[in-house]
């Protein structure tokens, strides 16, 4: 029984991880776009992206993710997520890169904002252009200091990924769930949280790193 | 023919004149020294020298060349910006070193990124970049920083931090070196180290205008020397003659609060 709780699981996990994976692929350039925005000095624009973080950031994640992958089918008439796995997974992908680009580029704006604006300026000074200067200066600065709260949001992100359950993808929750469905087993529960906190302990252990990789500089 | 013309500019923040028809010349290696009180818009004229604010009234002519006038359109003005910078160098009051490069590579930056734009770039590329870590290294000796080049600039006392500063400014070999107020984030030990260099740069006929407090200094150094107030040139010439025997009441009054501390 154990080991097929543990293929059950690791099946589970890779579709978590997939997940996860691809999320912050997309969300996090999709985010730093989003913090650019925010910024720009065309205000309807502005005014646009601060609604949009509104709107994702104040309704539930699994109400967007409900609406994303039932929405399209109930809207067109036909599902534009193919019914198996790989579209349940892309479904909540999309879902989840919207939903965690506005958390990122929140987290960015702040980040770019908190380098002085004496770095920009002496990077002007010397004949840099604007994306010399983001892309020389900026950057690496504004990396340094969003890695902390990144870190909390990546964090989040690895245990929303159970909210795929809702759309009935096979993710490490529903897979350590299942068991106790059928079978009444209460323990792969808990061997479904050590996978989790394995997980998280991983990305801890990767984010320390990286803090001290960037611990060079002040 | 004086290098640097400036004449009559003006500049607003929203309903504050900040500089109210500034004009004066300088002539090459000549150092000219801007005094007076926060807020008399000396940084703010500096910055419109180096396209940081955009003046609203007046023209500013290097070697003859118009590179701002107030009446251009504002395409024109903007046009070429990067290289209008480059006539003019600037060390700022708090140094704004990046401080995820070392001495050497806060100095050599911006001179390898203006050597990607050269036409032999690419065929060239190594003995290129040889020659400007050598120009940087050679420059920071001339700080006195021989050994600190590797350093990251929060190793580096605030004295040290300014020379580098004043090295990467040298590095493109600007027309004009500006100064703001170098000396006014660092301890008062430590200006000496920043002082000395510049009286080096002087002697050695650096074109300069130095923002300072440091009033004895501006009378040692400078060539030529400016009080002002309230957005006003208030009196300008020799150095000794401004300090020591003022003529306007104001440079008077401020150089007397200025002697009491």
């Amino acid at each position: 029984m154990f080991w097929n709780v543990t293929r059950a699981l690791l099946d589970g996990l890779l579709t978590t991880f997939q997940i996860f994976l691809f999320t912050l692929v997309f969300s996090l350039p999709f985010g730093l776009v989003l913090a650019f925005g925010s910024m720009s000095k065309w205000r309807p624009l502005r005014y646009l992206i601060q609604v949009v973080v509104w709107i994702i950031r104040g309704t539930p994640l699994m109400l967007q993710l409900i609406i994303i992958f039932y929405g399209p089918g109930l809207w067109l008439g036909h599902n534009i997520w193919s019914g198996n796995e790989s579209g349940r997974i892309m479904a909540t992908v999309v879902a989840f890169s919207i939903n965690y680009a506005c958390y990122f580029s929140v987290i960015f704006r702040g980040g770019i904002e908190g380098v002085p604006a004496g770095q920009r300026e002496a990077g002007e000074v010397l004949g840099m252009t604007k994306s010399q200067i983001f892309f020389r200066i900026t950057l690496l600065q504004m990396v340094k200091r969003v890695v902390p709260p990144l870190s909390n949001e990546v964090i989040t992100l690895v245990k929303d990924t159970s909210l795929a359950r809702m759309i009935a993808a096979y993710e490490l929750t529903f897979a350590g769930y299942s068991f106790m469905k059928s079978n009444g087993l209460t323990w792969p529960l808990f061997y479904t949280g050590v996978f989790y906190l394995v997980f998280v302990g991983v990305l801890t252990l990767l984010f320390n790193y990286i803090e001290r990789k960037l611990d060079y500089f002040r | 023919m004086a290098i640097l013309e400036v004449r009559n500019i003006g500049k607003q923040f929203d309903n504050t004149k900040v500089l109210d028809d500034v004009s004066f010349s300088l002539e090459e290696g000549n150092a000219l020294a801007i005094i007076g009180s926060s807020g008399s818009g000396k940084t703010t004229l500096l910055r419109c020298l180096n396209f940081l604010e955009t003046p609203d009234q007046g023209s500013i002519t290097v070697k003859g060349e118009t590179l701002f006038d107030a009446s251009m359109p504002r395409r024109e003005q903007e046009k070429g910006l990067r290289t209008k910078r480059l006539h003019f160098g600037m060390v700022f009051q708090s140094f704004n070193l990046f401080p995820q490069y070392t001495a050497l590579e806060n100095v050599t930056l911006s001179e390898k990124l203006l050597a990607k734009e050269q036409p032999d770039f690419k065929q060239n590329k190594k003995e290129i970049y040889e020659r400007i870590e050598e120009h940087g290294e050679a420059l920071l000796r001339q700080m006195g920083l021989a050994e600190r080049m590797s350093h990251y600039p929060h190793q580096l006392s605030g004295g040290q931090q300014q020379r580098v500063a004043i090295a990467r400014a040298l590095a493109l070999q600007p027309d004009i070196l500006c100064f703001d107020e170098p000396t006014s984030a660092l301890d008062p030990e430590l200006t000496g180290e920043v002082l000395k260099v510049i009286r080096s740069l002087a002697d050695k006929k650096t074109t300069m205008i130095i923002v300072t407090h440091e009033m004895a200094f501006a009378r040692d150094v400078s060539d030529q020397l400016i009080f002002m107030d309230e957005g006003v040139i208030v009196e300008q010439g020799d150095p000794r003659q401004v300090i020591d025997h003022p003529q306007e009441e104001r440079t008077k009054q401020f150089l007397t609060r200025y002697a009491q501390g």
